[in-house]
């Protein structure tokens, strides 16, 4: 007997009859598929009872109130908070993907200090202990050399308690250099304070809800202007009440997109359309007569220093800005500028709103200027449907910083960044100062909340500025483009797990406080910025220790907050319901005593801002923003980096908006790489024709090209900020560009 | 034979002689009908015997609760330990925190319980119970629209567990990562009782003889996304 290939061959038949006629290949088939649809490593919620936390959300100026829902310790969707004041139960998409910043497996988990050289990426894990030491231990050494004054802190977070705090810490220790991040809060407060005589730390109050005509500025109302999710509420009240949106911009952004009209100009002429706008409600005898005679000064004359009468405010406006003059600037006809002030003036409750985009810098003051005396003209302040300032709610006073000789002397120095107080810190000036080493060296930089390296403009003069400070102290929870430059990492919880104040909601009509609470305990070895500062105030002992005696922060803000902490722990905010805003009471403390719409000191005109470029640049770039991108402190996280479109990000690269005509005639078309030159810098980027931006404008979105953080939003994009520059304000001194020129060549 | 490889190659004009050797004479006949048979009778006991036994693995549950003595001493039957939580989502499996009121010590002499209370209400570690009936995470089923609004029993879908004195088996699949509850005991898809499997088959089965309702609470419309969501 021989087994052949024919035996082989007909075992090898059996076996398949067999097989076939077994439930094996079938099972095995369904078992498969039912696999490939629940792949193990796919995460799902975890199962069991949900419970939910009410909380704040502090990844924007919005400060929303959230409500966490959890199984068990693991945190599972974030939701807006039903009932809270600002947004109502609703949410943006980066508020929802707060979980993917808390479990990012890219957190900073313990303090760091730098081993290689810095920025390459090498670090060692120490203890607190080791790290509080040796901050404490190099600031000791700069204030016993009579060198307190050398350092500088920055912090990216709003108005709150850890602020404050922080603001103390270097007050007690002898720095007058507290930085916060400027954006165009600053200029709405700057612009309540000399037209309205606001108190400098008043914010500015907008009662949008019942304004029925918004001529809006720019403002990406719903693209992350103010408190976003409240935005977009009031929105959809506007649709109900009938209100219109005058979107006045050069490019469709989505607000310009649902608004009731959309009027491209050309960048950059906003304030001298406001004042062609004001010629005409002028000229017609359009205005609130009432309220400009009896509440207002500036308008027909001026007093200046010497005492001579000048021009007012209505002789400048009908002097220089006429329809037509505004016409050649604005790009607009001179029969639209007048249609639009009728109407402007044909509402019953109209406002006029600035801060382009997001109001991520503070912009012109010039244009803020003019843009309010349109408020003014039409009588639109602290009345109902009108923008009135805020009053900061009371916080409990702390005791006073004890008298001390060191620290003394050292606030008296003066700012880094030339400011006369950090009310008005000029972020955009530090870089320059290091620089220059002008009027002293920087020694320590501490950098709270906040990403200057990547946030601030001109990237590369703020990364060589960073060169040259020889101790670089972070706060983050991430690995950052400014941790990554740090030298020690002393990380903070994130938002999730700490306890603190929320800050005013931007542009919101009431005063408001929310409490955010420690929703989960903290993941990793991080501990709180404010219980760090109290350390490190404990780790210089003396006077510094004295003026933050607190146990911790959660005492500290106990104290602040006062009788308010019992409503903020129970309902997650506090607001003041009794006093009623706009509350129609007219108290100035201007000089004159009125509203001002022009002084010995300013009159609202027309300055264009001198955008950086040569006529080697023919085009004029633009930043824009988007509800999609997170372009501040806080990274965009991997969902909300999914949902971004193929005209923003294509796989790795960004694109750039071209109007379809402009593209054209320079030989590009949809999705050519081209390579994007500006005075401050280059980037190759993908062409998106855009008919919806004007021809010979370009746009760049915010919040992409990132170097740092992680796999997930690094090197996507390029950043914006590494191809601007900003330009100093001659009012401010705050940030006023709002684009540069630039070219564009095949790549 | 062994070499008519060789043959076939280099034969050409002895045909005859390469084709009486190619031709099996009745012994390997005989032995190609054996080795098919041998194929075939390998493959269906592999098939029909060995591959369930590789293809689940067995696990014994932590605790070997007695269902049948809990629903003795309990006033609202399963539903007092298997609840519907306030917000209509089901609490499935109890948590210690609900065995703790009266397991707080050893109540009987099973040493079960002893065992129970000695690993797990004293060290308050929740007991890891292999769930039977879980459905794989692409299945979105409720229980408030089966019990409550339908009035279904439990014993349609999950048989009669709550007489039980001991728990079985718990079988899961290999690949899928499933209990054998779900994807039926037979292979073959043989069923006698409706909750002998708990498929999408039977399923739909149900909801088609009932006529129920198939659609989406919100919707009232058909569709994929009704159960999976
Ligand atoms: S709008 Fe801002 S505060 Fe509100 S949820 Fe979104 S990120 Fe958070």
């Amino acid at each position: 007997m021989k087994i052949d290939r024919r035996s082989f061959l007909s075992l090898g038949i059996g076996v398949a009859a067999g097989t076939a006629f077994s439930p094996l290949p079938w099972k095995l088939m369904d078992d498969v598929s039912i696999w490939t649809q629940n792949w193990p490593w796919t995460p799902v919620p975890a199962k069991g009872e949900s419970t939910y936390v009410n909380s704040v959300c502090t990844l924007c100026p919005g400060s929303c109130g959230i409500s966490v829902r959890k199984v068990d310790d693991r945190g599972v969707k974030i939701e807006g908070m039903k009932g809270h004041p600002v947004n109502q139960g609703g949410i943006c998409a980066l508020g929802l993907a707060g979980l993917q910043l808390l479990y990012s497996p890219d957190r900073i988990k313990t303090p760091l200090k730098r081993s290689g050289k810095r920025g390459e990426g090498k670090w060692v894990s120490i203890s607190w202990d080791q790290a509080i030491s040796e901050v404490a231990g190099k600031l000791k050494e700069l204030r016993t050399g009579g060198q307190a004054h050398t350092v500088a802190g920055i912090t990216g977070g709003g108005p709150n308690t850890l602020s404050r705090l922080f603001k103390r810490f270097l007050a007690a220790y002898g720095s007058p250099n507290f930085f916060n991040t400027p954006s165009i809060d600053n200029s709405y407060r700057l612009a309540l304070q000399m037209m309205n005589g606001a108190t400098p730390d008043a914010t500015v109050g907008l009662d949008l809800e019942n304004t029925d005509f918004i001529l809006s500025f720019g403002c990406g109302l719903l693209d992350g202007w103010g408190s976003p999710v409240h935005m977009f509420k009031t929105n959809t009240a506007w649709r109900k009440t009938q209100a219109r949106v005058i979107q006045i911009e050069p490019r469709l952004s989505r607000t310009a997109a649902k608004a009731y009209q959309w009027i491209p100009i050309t960048p950059g002429s906003e304030g001298a359309l406001a004042l062609g706008i004001a010629n005409v409600l002028i000229t017609e005898s359009l205005y609130r007569k009432d309220f400009v005679d009896n509440y207002t000064s500036g308008f027909e004359g001026v007093v200046n220093a010497s005492g001579e009468l000048q021009k007012g405010f209505k002789q400048h406006v009908l002097d220089n800005f006429s329809p037509k003059a505004v016409s050649e600037i604005t790009g607009l006809d001179p029969a639209a500028i007048t249609l639009l002030a009728r109407e402007f003036a044909k509402a019953k409750a109209p406002i006029a709103l600035f801060g382009r985009g997001q109001g991520k810098l503070p912009g012109s003051m010039d244009e803020a200027l003019s843009i309010h005396a349109l408020n003014m003209l039409m009588g639109a302040i602290n009345q109902k449907g009108g923008i009135y300032a805020l009053p900061t709610p009371d916080c409990q006073a702390w005791p006073a910083v004890p008298p001390d000789a060191v620290a003394d002397s050292g606030v008296k120095e003066p700012r880094l960044d030339g400011a006369p107080s950090d009310v008005y810190s000029r972020l955009n000036q530090l870089p320059p100062a290091v620089l220059s080493g002008k009027p002293y060296p920087l020694n320590v930089l501490l950098v709270m909340e906040a990403n200057p390296l990547y946030t601030m403009s001109n990237s590369k003069s703020v990364q060589e500025a960073f060169n040259k400070i020889p101790l670089v102290v972070s706060f983050s929870s991430f690995m950052d483009e400014t941790a990554q430059n740090s030298d020690l990492i002393l990380p903070n919880h994130i938002y999730l797990e700490r306890q603190e104040d929320a800050p005013l909601p931007a542009g919101f009509s009431k005063p408001v406080i929310s409490l955010s609470k420690a929703v989960f305990k903290p993941l990793h070895n991080t501990r709180h910025a404010g219980d760090t500062l109290i350390l490190l105030a404990k780790g210089l002992g003396g006077s510094v220790a004295e003026a933050l005696p607190w146990k911790d922060f959660e005492a500290c803000l106990k104290q602040a907050m006062g009788d308010k902490m019992e409503s903020l722990q129970k309902t997650g905010y506090w607001i003041n319901t009794g006093a009623v805003f706009p509350d129609g009471k007219t108290t100035f403390t201007t000089p004159s005593g009125k509203f001002e719409f022009a002084s010995s000191a300013f009159c609202p005109g027309f300055t264009p801002v001198k955008i950086e470029g040569d006529a080697s640049y023919p085009l004029l770039m633009i930043p824009y923003d988007t509800m999609r991108l997170a372009s501040g402190y806080t990274a965009n996280p991997p969902f909300d980096t999914k949902i971004l479109e193929e005209t923003i990000l294509l796989h790795q690269d960004g694109l750039i908006e071209i109007n379809p005509k402009t593209a054209q005639s320079m030989g590009l078309s949809e999705n050519d790489r081209v390579l994007l030159q500006t005075p401050r810098g280059q980037a190759n980027v993908l062409i998106h024709l855009e008919e919806g931006i004007m021809p010979g404008v370009i746009a760049l979105p915010r919040g992409l090209g990132h170097t740092a953080y992680d796999a997930y939003i690094a090197g996507k994009g390029v950043n914006l900020n590494g191809l601007t520059g900003p330009i100093a304000d001659p009012l401010s001194g705050l940030d006023a560009a709002w684009g540069i020129k630039a070219k564009l060549s095949k790549a | 034979m062994s070499n008519s490889d060789d043959r076939t190659q280099t034969v050409s004009g002895k045909a005859a002689e390469a084709s009486s050797t190619n031709k099996p004479d009745g012994s390997s006949r005989g032995i190609i009908v054996l080795c098919f048979c041998i194929g075939l009778v390998v493959s269906l006991v592999f098939g029909w015997v060995v591959f369930p036994r590789l293809l689940y693995s067995r696990k014994q549950q932590p605790i070997d609760f007695n269902h049948s003595l809990h629903a003795g001493l309990v006033s609202n039957g399963c539903e007092s330990c298997h609840f519907l939580r306030d917000d209509g989502t089901y609490s499935g499996t109890p948590k210690l925190a609900q065995c703790i009121d009266c397991h707080q010590d050893v109540q009987g002499n099973s040493p079960e319980e002893a065992k129970f209370v000695e690993q797990y209400v004293k060290k308050g570690i929740e007991v890891p119970w292999l769930v039977y009936a879980r459905q794989p995470d692409c299945v979105f089923f409720s229980h408030a629209a089966h019990v409550k609004a339908a009035k279904m029993d439990c014993v349609t879908c999950h048989g009669n567990i709550g007489d039980s004195e001991h728990l079985k088996v718990y079988e899961q699949n290999r690949i899928s990562g499933y209990s054998r509850d779900v994807e039926g005991a037979s292979l073959i898809g043989f069923k006698k009782h409706t909750w002998d499997r708990m498929k999408m088959d039977d399923c739909s089965e149900c909801h088609q003889k009932q006529k129920a309702v198939m659609g989406s609470v919100q919707t009232q419309k058909e569709g994929c996304f009704v159960c999976h969501k």
